[in-house]
């Protein structure tokens, strides 16, 4: 009786974690059947042209360098914050104070608030300090958004980091400072990981830039003036009436998935790759 | 010399103090400004008025978020509804029955399965989701629905909130001493009645913790709810009714916002009341976690 069990139970779990696999394959192979007709290189190399909206000839170009702008942009302000901010945590504050258990537990918060909610907060920023839906606005709102993501991922690296590098630099007369400057280079595969699953993360958000970035069908030549995002862009498209630029739309989740995929990837090889210096 | 390099250390120290205070200041200056720009209709609107009429005109001035908030709700519901069933007997087979082979090969799918951003799970929603509701599955049970539905909003939600789970309820069952499965083993009993009375028992409060972090992060989802679930202001019936949750009420209405009065605030307002909630909800279920984390680390 009790082996029946075991055996319809291990079934049971097993079909559930197929099913989890089969849902995963079906998203990629739907967007891919459904997209590849209209991928072309034109959609990757061309600005979108006029009447790109009817469906006439263009690309995404636009959205592609405006995602690419915005997540650089992003990268660089929260990269400045997170790394010092985990440096602190782990290094100069003690094992077990209570201040770095509340900086960690309000970074678990930051990670969870929607990103409409930084949406909605940056453009309220936006307009208290004057600045119309730009690329400026995007890099901001994006940065909060990617920020959390990026310090629990690398503070999570970085606790697994033993105890023997830091004291023994230490005992070598470095001060925290200098030590810290030796560790990060310890820890770089770790950094990289963080920051491929902050890009992943903010490259494929639609809901911050919405009303921060604006959209537009060129590419920006200074930070207040709007930019397209590849999200918001196969959004767009998929909006029209018009069967070919829906297509076109389904060709742009292509690339996206494509830019996904390849983040997800690297990070993995990266993570493992950091497990091996560990060791 | 030396100096300089007191002095480095120094100023490091006191800049990266400075990043730490603004951090965990960052969340109440979200919460903070949010609130003074849900403050106008506040003011206006009895706040129970706001949070429990379905009169929604905001151009005769009426604001009545109680349509949002069910919608939010009832998708949500139904997300975990199918998502944890899903997600708990994953996490146990990966965790007590699956090789180690199959565990590494299931990383990178969960892995993937978070990564993959909202407008794709919307994409993918719109093209087999939406329209299998209304050929296949709605046609039994009422008389006419356009797939874009509670049910809909529900199913993509799902499949977005399995690798939270998964991976939250992975962590929590690893919380466990192996001590307790290899007592419970030893004693006869086999793997699921283990499973079932050691590793399920132990890992309730986490599962539960898990759970509700799942709701949150539901309740805020936006692109691919919005996609697929209609966007009519109504009170749902059924989940083959069309719904409108509050964060596609913000993504929607921002363009033309700014030309009625107190639109903007009674937006704000719902972005407010979304960071309550998710903050609350986050809060308890983290604090839950770190407790469960804790107990096993230092025992």
């Amino acid at each position: 009786m009790k082996q029946l069990e075991e055996k319809i139970f291990k079934i049971i779990m097993i079909c559930s974690a197929m099913i989890i696999l089969g849902v995963l394959v079906y998203i990629i192979a739907t967007v891919f059947y459904r997209g590849l007709p209209a991928l072309t290189l034109d959609m990757i190399t061309k600005l979108p042209g006029g009447g790109f909206y009817l469906g006439k000839e263009g690309g995404v170009l636009n959205a592609i360098v405006g995602s690419i702008y915005i997540i650089i942009g992003s990268l660089a302000i929260s990269m400045f914050i997170s790394v010092p901010l985990v440096m602190y945590i782990n290094f100069y504050l003690p094992a077990k104070s209570v201040f770095s258990s509340l900086i960690r537990f309000s970074l678990d918060i930051l990670f969870g608030i929607p990103s409409i909610v930084y949406g909605a907060f940056g453009f309220a920023l936006m307009i208290f300090l004057g600045v119309r839906a730009s690329l400026l606005g995007g890099i901001l709102t994006v940065a909060m958004l990617i920020m959390p993501i990026m310090m629990r991922s690398f503070d999570e690296i970085t606790r697994l980091l033993s105890r023997e590098l830091p004291d023994a630099l230490l005992s070598l007369g470095a001060t925290k400072y200098e030590m810290v400057k030796v560790i990060l280079r310890q820890l770089m595969p770790g950094l990289v990981t963080a920051i491929l699953l902050a890009i992943g993360r903010g490259i494929g958000d639609a809901a911050t830039v919405l009303f921060t970035a604006g959209y537009t069908d060129n590419i920006p030549n200074s930070l207040n003036q709007p930019a397209a995002t590849l999200p918001l862009s196969i959004f767009f498209q998929l909006g029209s009436p018009v069967e070919e630029v829906q297509n076109r739309a389904y060709a742009s989740a292509i690339i996206l998935t494509v830019i996904i995929l390849i983040l997800s990837f690297s990070a993995r090889y990266f993570s493992s790759k950091f497990s091996k210096n560990k060791i | 010399m030396r100096r300089l390099r007191a002095a480095k250390d120094k100023i490091a120290r006191y800049l990266m103090l400075g990043i730490a205070i603004f951090t965990i200041l960052f969340l109440l200056v979200i919460g903070l400004s949010l609130f003074f720009k849900a403050l106008p209709i506040m003011r206006a609107k009895n706040l129970w008025v706001l949070l429990s009429s379905a009169n929604w005109k905001p151009f005769k001035g009426d604001f009545g978020f109680l349509p949002f908030i069910l919608s939010t709700f009832y998708v949500s519901l139904i997300a975990i509804i199918i998502a944890l069933p899903f997600s708990i007997l994953t996490s146990i087979y990966l965790n007590s029955y699956a090789s180690k082979n199959v565990r590494r090969f299931f990383e990178p799918v969960v892995d993937l399965l978070s990564g993959i951003p909202p407008i794709i799970y919307g994409v993918w929603g719109t093209l087999t989701i939406v329209p299998l509701i209304a050929n296949k599955i709605a046609p039994r049970f009422v008389e006419f629905s356009t797939g874009y539905t509670v049910l809909a909003g529900g199913i993509v939600l799902a499949v977005m909130i399995i690798p939270l789970l998964i991976s939250i309820t992975l962590e929590v069952f690893r919380s466990i001493p192996k001590e307790m499965t290899d007592a419970s083993l030893s004693m006869g009993a086999t793997k699921w009645q283990t499973v079932k009375k050691v590793i399920l028992r132990k890992s309730i409060s986490g599962i539960i913790a898990a759970t509700v972090l799942a709701l949150s992060r539901a309740f805020g989802e936006t692109m691919a709810v919005l996609m697929v679930c209609g966007n009519i202001t109504q009170l749902p019936h059924s989940i083959f009714d069309a719904c409108y949750p509050l964060p596609a009420l913000i993504a929607n209405n921002y363009g033309e916002m700014l030309s009625m009065p107190n639109y903007e605030s009674a937006l704000m307002f719902s972005a407010f009341l979304l960071f309550i909630i998710v903050v609350l909800f986050n809060g308890i279920s983290r604090f839950t976690l770190n407790q469960i984390e804790r107990r096993y680390q230092f025992s």
